[in-house]
């Protein structure tokens, strides 16, 4: 293995990014992993792509527009059943901004 | 009894369906506790719809061209009022409010619901070890792992607990445990099944298809389940014609391509063995074989790598505690949010999404993954050169036969090696499917993955049925 390409200074902000919390074990082990892959994968840096557009889709398609007419739609108490928490309607969370309501 | 015969027999009446879903359950009920296959087995709303359908028979309507056929779902497609898990915590408790497009097809064409299957969890993985259920036995070998993603579908069709699994593939995911397994598996083009319902892990390379014991059994399953849907987007908008039709058609003066850079480095001597008695198959029965390159096809897995892990930090970020399944209680919604997904998470989704959130990150998009998307565009070009010289390709579809339980698990990258033959037709969106061959040195099954350009499916099957006669 070449030279280390991610840190675990930099695994922990990655992880804060994505919303997850790891534990100091968790984050070694991690570390390590995304180290060895990102090394593995690093064999595209050596290709010659210049000039290539990126493809996001394999198959050429253009959006796709219906009439804008209402069509069915989900049950509302059906969805909200499947949220841990709802209330008159809708979801309830906990205070977003830092204060208790 | 195959798919296709139970059908046949429910629909003339010579059999009922309620007969065939009884088989089915006391075959689980005998087999489950080793195997798990399972996440959900639904015995009780299975008699009941195979019973429908014996009535529907009995009044004279018939039921559709997969009557009474039992059906296993893997856990990551949703249905209506029946918990679909992914084998991961974080959707624990949830119930689906609508059924997946082809949850939708496949009832509609008279078949029966056995259960929910399990699955590396969110589909991220090989071996179905990622499971937050535990892990499903190789039926061939309880000490193997019958691979993954979709391995509860897969051993669920080779311990004969149904006739029809369904899966996603997205680098593999249901070729490779086919192979494993020793069953037949399809990964149709990319938009010829609708996706709709089906819980995304990578939406630009996720794609549903069959398991089945028969070519012929996949096929029908293919006729029932592809067709455009006003609920995806991405849906190919006309109908294509059934691959059923042509099924003994043959392969006489097809141009067959033995793909150089999936056959060659990696492959175990044992599995490039049973490639080559199919490729002989093949010749043997008028097709005209050669070798075939797509050079780029080797850095398939690095872009794979990429993209596939981008995609999914994308699309598991609704996982926060809101709308879904699990809550994590927290003060505040931030410490809610990462709480929930740190205690709902595996550790193969939460590298993955690590993986992703990095690629995707300031300062690190073009380097990562806006090259891995420069580098898929450069393997379809080179499939597509090699496409005017040949109707099809020809690869093992996994470098060795299953491996055992544990063996991987410790080490990401071996684990991804294991998709190292299948994952090029995803970032190209082409078909391909696999194909049971024979056994390896140590008598598990071998399988042989055909390539077929986009849309390619009903040359693809003929080929499919070639080999499976052969043998």
């Amino acid at each position: 293995m070449g030279q280390q390409r991610i840190t675990r200074a930099e695994c922990a902000h990655v992880a804060a990014l994505a919303r997850l919390e790891l534990t100091d074990e968790e984050l070694e082990r991690f570390t390590g992993q995304l180290d060895e892959l990102l090394d593995h994968v690093a064999e595209v840096e050596a290709l010659d792509v210049e000039g290539l557009p990126p493809t996001m889709h394999s198959l050429p398609m253009a959006s796709v527009l219906r009439p804008d007419v209402p069509g069915e739609v989900l049950d509302r108490d059906e969805v909200l059943a499947g949220a841990p928490l709802a209330e008159n309607g809708q979801f309830r969370v906990p205070p977003v901004l830092g204060e208790a309501p | 009894m195959t798919a296709v015969e139970i059908a046949a027999a429910v629909r003339s009446g010579r059999r009922s369906a309620r007969s065939v879903v009884d088989v089915c359950l006391s075959a689980i009920e005998a087999g489950e506790a080793e195997i798990h296959a399972f996440n959900l087995v639904t015995a009780e709303q299975a008699r009941a719809r195979a019973d429908e359908i014996d009535a529907a028979v009995a009044a004279g309507i018939d039921p559709g061209p997969l009557a009474g056929v039992p059906v296993a779902l893997k856990d990551n497609l949703c249905t209506r009022g029946m918990a679909t898990t992914c084998s991961s915590r974080i959707l624990e408790g949830w119930i689906p409010p609508y059924d997946a497009t082809v949850v939708e097809q496949l009832h509609n064409a008279g078949a029966v619901f056995v259960g929910k299957t399990n699955m590396d969890e969110f589909a991220m993985g090989s071996s179905t070890e990622n499971s937050a259920f535990g892990p499903t036995r190789n039926p061939r070998d309880l000490s193997r792992v019958p691979g993954g993603s979709s391995g509860g579908s897969a051993a669920a069709v080779a311990a004969g607990f149904a006739p029809v699994g369904l899966g996603s593939d997205t680098g593999g995911s249901i070729r490779q445990p086919a192979a494993l397994c020793g069953v037949v598996g399809v990964k149709p083009t990319y938009g010829l099944v609708s996706r709709y319902g089906l819980v995304a892990f990578a939406s630009s390379l996720d794609q549903i298809g069959p398991f089945t014991t028969t070519v012929a059994d996949s096929a029908a399953v293919l006729d029932v389940i592809s067709g455009p849907d006003s609920r995806d987007s991405t849906s190919i908008g006309a109908h294509q014609p059934p691959v059923s039709a042509t099924l003994d058609d043959g392969v006489d003066g097809l141009r067959v391509g033995v793909l150089a850079e999936l056959s060659g480095d990696g492959i175990a001597s044992d599995v490039a063995a049973r490639l080559r008695a199919a490729v002989g198959a093949l010749e043997s029965a008028g097709a005209r074989v050669a070798g075939a390159s797509v050079p780029a096809a080797v850095y398939g897995l690095s872009a794979y790598y990429l993209i596939a892990p981008s995609e999914a930090s994308s699309n598991l970020a609704r996982y926060d505690g809101v709308r879904y399944g699990l809550r994590v209680d927290a003060p505040s919604t931030p410490d809610m949010n990462a709480a929930t997904r740190s205690a709902g998470f595996g550790d193969e989704v939460k590298r993955r999404i690590m993986i992703g959130t990095y690629a995707l990150s300031a300062g690190y998009y073009d380097a990562y993954y806006g090259k891995a998307q420069k580098v898929r565009t450069l393997i379809i070009n080179d499939f597509a050169s090699v496409w005017e010289q040949f109707d099809l390709l020809v690869s093992p579809t996994s470098p060795t036969t299953a491996f055992s339980l544990g063996e991987r698990t410790a080490d990401p990258m071996a684990m991804y090696m294991s998709d190292v033959c299948t994952v090029p037709v995803n970032l190209t969106g082409q078909a391909a499917m696999s194909v049971p061959y024979g056994v390896g040195d140590d008598g598990l099954p071998v399988g042989v993955q055909i390539l077929a350009p986009a849309l390619g499916e009903p040359v693809m099957f003929r080929a499919a049925a070639v080999l499976e006669a052969s043998l």
